[in-house]
């Protein structure tokens, strides 16, 4: 009884990985596996991986089988999980969070047959690793110029996840963004030290506003902060999905993750032959990231919005374009040059204006 | 300020203060239930998907209690019973919560739930910085402190109290006395699941009044560590929870002001303070040993 029930609860929990025999068609399906850093019903960040997924059957229909794990912690069991993946016959495995980059490519060397897929990291150790990435700061950038254009307080609130150059790219562009428009704009940022943690984010959000901000913004993965901005009356910015439905009044837009055509594009890769390795960084203008209607706020804004995102998405405006200063005051980039993409995956650094101490 | 960051910590405190409570009475029969975090996510999915479905967002936090004790009536029938393991058969009891309420939950994710209405007594409940700490929270929060109370008093002020503990300490003579040990230590396993199942419609129904999977983020775990934290004493529980939930709290308001300390330091200041409490309280043996139900974790098996 109690063995059967461990197993049930275990299986339960893990997921459904492979289940049983492949049906066999007139050919064996592509089995892609997929690696989740949290629940798939977390309504965030893997939640919308977990959408790509459903689109991918849907195009491919039995040609391809799928299999996924949630809440994987990052390290070691995830190299574990990866392992398991790999020895089940998967043909290719994706995994979804910044933390698995080392384990993907060390069990990635012991697999060569197998192709690897990392999000969101930068590490190409063995030549069936691919990492692939969504530009999100491009959204952030839109976010920084709608907080500073409607702030009344002219202070908002960050609640972060962990310091990774992804979350830290963000909040330096979240700043640039609003300096465009308010030069004097202050972020208060809070490190939750989670991807995941609805009490712990609404606490961290209600810190933030009992601070004096007006408006909330996140890189955690929870609908919690949202609430809570709704709740207290202010203004907040979706993450990962279209949260509108749980700050109706509150909404301004949110940056939406589109992953479903990645997926089959590559998925279809593997099963013709023609997967190569890639390192792909997509953002608006490929439609990777979507950003959610303009809601909640006066007609002028919205118009500067969707002009600022039209100028991103047609290459016209590059949100990191200098001249921009390091936050101690030191010279990044000078007047009209670029960030290199290296530079922009290798983050670890605030820019000017940003009072919050980076941890490292 | 003072009074909503007062707020949030009771906020925070008050599951973890729900479910420790009622683990304490199941380890001081002498029953270690590791399921709580399993039955804690089970009253949240619970009481977030009868409330949506019924309207009733009470109706939700008794089903959570329903669903609560029933989980421990599972977990009692099989240690109890079947006499298996407790510790594994807890461990497992977690792993299923987890996964059956995500299966539950699937169809709720993204819904915006009910939220349980707060008590405001007129006039009181505007008295400067206190007025809405005491007077104006939600039902949940004074039922939490109310159960602390009945709980101290049975466990200390009456003869049922008084078995439920010798079961705990020596089921040997309770049972020579004729108390029926394994009787009472169902009670007591139900009594800490309907309190687990409790406390997760605290976290669906007031918290964060939404539904996504795994929401409980381990304050299951963070109850049992407060049972032994306040070494089994009903009201050491309330100074534990609020302990806790001040450090997590204040640690997010350092960082918010800007604090020049690193966020993973304060972030760990919750588990340290734990553990210096702990290692403080351990300094008296005797207390501890005293205190400590003397047959935690061990089977008992009538002879008939």
């Amino acid at each position: 009884m109690k063995r059967t029930l461990t197993a049930m609860a275990t299986a339960a929990v893990l997921g459904a990985v492979g289940a049983g025999a492949p049906v066999q068609a007139q050919e064996d399906p592509t089995k892609a596996c997929f690696i989740y850093v949290g629940p798939i019903g977390d309504f965030g960040w893997t939640y919308q991986h977990h959408q790509g997924v459903l689109e991918l059957e849907e195009e491919m229909g039995d040609a391809v089988e799928t299999a996924y794990l949630e809440s994987v912690p990052e390290g070691a069991d995830a190299e574990r999980a990866l392992q398991r993946f790999a020895r089940s016959g998967c043909d290719i495995i994706f995994t979804t969070s910044f933390g698995y980059m080392d384990a993907t490519n060390e069990v990635a060397g012991r697999f060569p047959d197998i192709k690897f897929e990392h999000a969101t990291g930068y590490k190409r150790e063995h030549p069936n690793v691919a990492t692939y990435n969504s530009r999100f700061y491009e959204g952030r950038y839109i976010q920084g110029v709608i907080a500073a254009a409607t702030s009344e307080t002219g202070e908002v609130g960050y609640i972060a996840s962990f310091p990774i150059p992804e979350v830290v790219r963000g909040i330096n562009a979240f700043m640039l963004g609003a300096k465009s428009v308010d030069p004097d704009f202050k972020i208060r940022v809070v490190w939750a030290n989670t991807w995941f943690d609805p009490g712990k984010e609404s606490d961290a959000a209600k810190a933030l506003i009992d601070q004096g901000v007006d408006i909330i913004t996140q890189h955690t993965d929870s609908t919690a902060p949202m609430q809570v901005a709704e709740e207290r009356g202010i203004k907040a910015f979706g993450q990962a999905s279209d949260m509108i439905e749980f700050g109706k009044e509150t909404q301004l837009t949110a940056i939406v993750d589109d992953w479903g055509p990645y997926y089959i594009e590559r998925v279809k890769a593997v099963r013709d032959g023609t997967w190569e390795q890639v390192d792909v960084w997509d953002g608006l203008a490929d439609g990777h990231v979507v950003m959610a209607p303009y809601t909640n706020m006066p007609e002028d804004v919205k118009e500067m919005a969707a002009d600022i995102e039209e100028k991103i998405r047609s290459g016209e405006l590059h949100p990191f374009t200098g001249p921009i200063n390091k936050q101690d005051g030191s010279a990044w980039l000078a007047e009209g040059e670029v960030a290199s993409d290296e530079e922009l995956l290798g983050m670890n650094f605030y820019v000017e204006g940003i009072d919050n101490q980076l941890p490292n | 300020m003072l009074e909503s960051v007062l707020l949030t910590i009771a906020t925070a405190a008050t599951p973890l203060l729900i479910a420790a409570i009622g683990e304490l009475v199941a380890e001081r029969s002498g029953v270690l239930n590791l399921g709580v975090e399993g039955m804690m996510i089970m009253g949240a999915v619970t009481g977030f998907s009868v409330s949506l479905l019924s309207g009733s967002a009470w109706l939700g936090v008794v089903a959570a209690i329903v669903v609560g004790a029933a989980f421990a009536l599972l977990f009692g029938f099989l240690t109890l019973t079947l006499v298996t393991n407790q510790v594994a058969t807890g461990l497992a009891l977690t792993l299923f919560g987890l996964g059956v309420s995500g299966m539950i939950g699937e169809s709720f994710v993204g819904q915006p739930g009910m939220r349980l209405g707060v008590v405001d007594i007129p006039v009181l409940s505007d008295l400067p910085v206190v007025g809405r700490l005491v007077f104006g929270q939600d039902p949940l929060f004074y039922l939490s402190l109310l159960l602390t109370a009945g709980v101290a008093y049975f466990l200390f002020g009456t003869r049922a109290g008084l078995m439920l503990r010798a079961v705990g300490d020596n089921p040997a003579s309770a049972h020579a006395q004729g108390i029926s040990v394994i009787g009472i230590r169902y009670l007591a396993v139900m009594f800490g699941g309907a309190c687990a199942g409790l406390a997760g419609a605290y976290l669906s129904l007031v918290y964060t009044p939404q539904w996504v999977e795994n929401m409980t983020a381990g304050r299951g775990w963070i109850a049992l560590a407060l049972v032994v934290f306040a070494s089994w004493r009903p009201w050491r529980v309330i100074a534990g929870a609020y302990l806790f939930g001040g450090v997590t709290i204040g640690q997010l308001h350092a960082q918010a002001i800007g604090v020049a300390i690193p966020s993973q330091m304060l972030s760990s200041l919750p588990y340290v303070a734990t553990i210096v409490v702990l290692v403080v309280i351990s300094q008296n043996r005797r207390l501890t040993m005293m205190n400590t139900p003397a047959s935690l974790g061990r089977p008992f098996v009538p002879d008939r």
